[in-house]
């Protein structure tokens, strides 16, 4: 195993040099998270058919993505989450982010009869502190007085291998408990201080369901497409939301800072889903780099155009909730900032 | 390949130093990284697999190279051995999931301890079935390899079976024996998807072998791709280079038992 992880690091730094080296602007290479993979890989493929132009998306994790940017491998890169400040610095010149598309992360949990559970963010935190450690805990009973709630010990299940999905999740804990921020704080991959972890939301999923009286968190495809029982989540505003299409896209129906490196989780939107998050497409705002040719820069910022605009109509029927008017319209004006030797692209 | 990994380990080196061995806490948010857990988890893990598998492959090893080395049963089992040496991984680890995981968790409702199903003695049960074919083959062929004209002798003497298994066999593969199981816990030490999906993938020093605990090959696994930052993606290389360490110590200890008994 040990043997076979080096040389798999040295395959995947160096195996698109030569191709993105070249100029040709026919094959375009990006790569990164693996959240909004099967969304780019249906935009990619329509984007193939209406154009021509093959874009080939490897899905290595968001941290590869950065990385493979870094190195200039790549036309563009892919991540769940904004690049902090400590992260712009190291690599080699300004990125722009531009948000394709939102995720939202879902509670889940093993009760019998599946009650809809309401939660509010104090609880969630507590939960995943461990410090509520019983289903029939006054805290929880006295928000959901209707469910019949046992007196079961409560199991936290969480994500084993690091992910956007615990990303934003921590994030939110972070915005609405200090004592989560203090500790374990925001990250891909955390010091659970309490539950066991599973890999990847399947992992999750199925440990919850298999699990009496466990609770864990989950993307939102996935407990449509498996129809596993979610929490509804207080947001700032104090409404009871429900995870949908449509209450995500709300979330982000706030004013946006002008780089768009936000985090959606806990906004002040009146009818949003409060653990949500954009997921970027990252690019050079200086495209003349390496290289490069300025058609292989233009037909870059054509796809990226494409995808915030056309491309949004693929994103429901997949499940992923499609940017709103305002976020799309900030995404365009970032994307009119890239130049080539100087020169705007659009 | 040992070069390549230390060089890539060294920005972890110099950050952590040997906290690395002993730190317990594994914290990618603070950046603190400690990989001792890990380190226990998979020695507890390897050797439980070990302790369970060894008496089974044993017993195969001298069914299929004494008593029926010869024949469809034995062609049967020796064939149905060889074959969970070729199922993947994973495999094992959906098996464990749906046939381990319920079985070991109404257990620890009998027994009274958290009821998560999986875990060290979870792990440690599907590791013991994966290693079996290694050591049993080994043994198979040490075991058939034992002369005749000694067994002969034996039994001339008026030796039972049971007696000229005890006395003559076993000393007389004993080398051939621990190679074997060095070799099952080669593979024990190494195995990465299985463990991961049945482990439970907590970093904590396990207590009792119910609790879930986590191996330096799954947190690898795990946590590769998306290790953003320099001492990390590093520390996960050193978390590899340990790996490496152990297993070569291993060896290293378990061939000179080899010798031992040779000489």
């Amino acid at each position: 195993m040990v043997g076979l992880a080096l040389p798999l690091v040295l395959l995947t730094f160096n195996v698109n040099q030569p191709v993105s080296a070249q100029g040709s602007a026919k094959e375009l290479i990006g790569a990164g998270a693996t959240f909004p993979f099967p969304l780019y890989s249906k935009m990619f493929d329509e984007y193939h058919k209406e154009k021509g132009i093959q874009v080939n998306y490897q899905s290595i994790g968001s941290g590869g993505g950065i990385k493979q940017l870094e190195n200039k491998t790549v036309d563009f890169g892919a991540s769940d989450a904004p690049l902090s400040d400590e992260e712009m610095k190291a690599m080699p010149g300004p990125v722009i982010h531009i948000p394709t598309c939102l995720g939202a992360v879902m509670i889940t949990y093993n009760l019998t009869g599946s009650p809809k559970l309401k939660l509010t963010p104090d609880v969630i935190a507590d939960i995943f502190l461990g410090k509520i450690t019983k289903w029939n805990d006054k805290r929880l009973t006295s928000l959901n007085p209707t469910a019949k709630l046992p007196n079961l010990d409560i199991t936290v299940i969480h994500r084993s291998d690091g992910s956007g999905t615990t990303y934003v999740f921590s994030d939110y804990l972070s915005k609405v408990s200090s004592v989560w921020k203090t500790k374990p704080g925001t990250g891909k991959a955390l010091d659970w201080p309490v539950g066991i972890g599973a890999k990847g939301n399947e992992g999750v999923g199925g440990m919850v369901k298999q699990t009496p009286g466990s609770i864990g968190y989950v993307e939102l495809a996935y407990v449509i497409q498996t129809h596993i029982p979610s929490a509804l989540v207080k947001n700032k505003s104090g409404n009871f939301i429900e995870a949908s299409l449509k209450s995500i896209s709300a979330s982000a129906a706030v004013t946006l800072p002008a780089d768009l490196r936000v985090s959606l989780t806990n906004t002040e939107a009146k009818d949003g889903y409060p653990i949500t998050s954009f997921t970027y497409i990252l690019l050079y705002e200086k495209q003349a780099y390496g290289d490069r040719t300025m058609e292989k820069a233009k037909g870059t910022i054509e796809l990226v155009n494409w995808m915030i605009t056309k491309g949004q109509q693929f994103a429901e029927p997949l499940l992923y909730a499609p940017l709103p008017k305002k976020a799309a319209e900030s995404a365009m004006s970032r994307l009119k900032l890239v130049t080539f030797n100087g020169k705007p692209l659009m | 390949m040992f070069l390549t990994l230390l060089v890539s380990s060294l920005p972890s080196i110099k950050a952590l130093g040997w906290k690395f061995i002993y730190g317990k806490t594994w914290d990618p948010v603070s950046g603190e990284f400690g990989a001792l857990s890990f380190l226990i988890g998979t020695l507890l893990t390897s050797t439980l697999a070990l302790l369970i598998s060894s008496p089974f492959s044993l017993t195969i090893g001298l069914f299929l190279g004494e008593y029926y080395p010869k024949g469809w049963f034995s062609s049967l089992l020796k064939n149905a051995v060889e074959l969970l040496a070729g199922i993947p991984s994973v495999v094992y680890g959906f098996w464990g999931i749906y046939f381990i995981v319920p079985v070991v968790r109404s257990l620890e409702m009998k027994v009274g301890v958290a009821p998560y199903g999986v875990g060290i003695l979870t792990a440690s049960l599907i590791l013991s079935i994966m290693i079996i074919p290694y050591s049993a083959s080994l043994i198979r062929l040490v075991v058939s390899m034992v002369p005749e004209s000694l067994k002969e002798a034996a039994y001339s003497l008026g030796a039972t079976r049971f007696e000229v298994i005890r006395f003559i066999i076993i000393p007389y593969i004993r080398s051939g024996l621990s190679a074997g199981i060095l070799l099952a816990l080669g593979r024990a030490l190494g195995e990465t998807m299985a463990v991961t999906m049945l482990i439970g993938n907590t970093q904590a020093i396990p207590k009792s072998i119910f609790d879930t605990s986590d191996t330096m090959a799954s947190v690898i696994a795990n946590q590769f791709t998306e290790a953003t930052g320099n001492v990390y993606f590093s520390a996960l290389i050193e978390t590899g280079l340990l790996l490496f360490v152990v297993t070569t110590i291993i060896n290293i200890i378990g061939r000179n038992i080899i010798k031992r008994f040779e000489s």
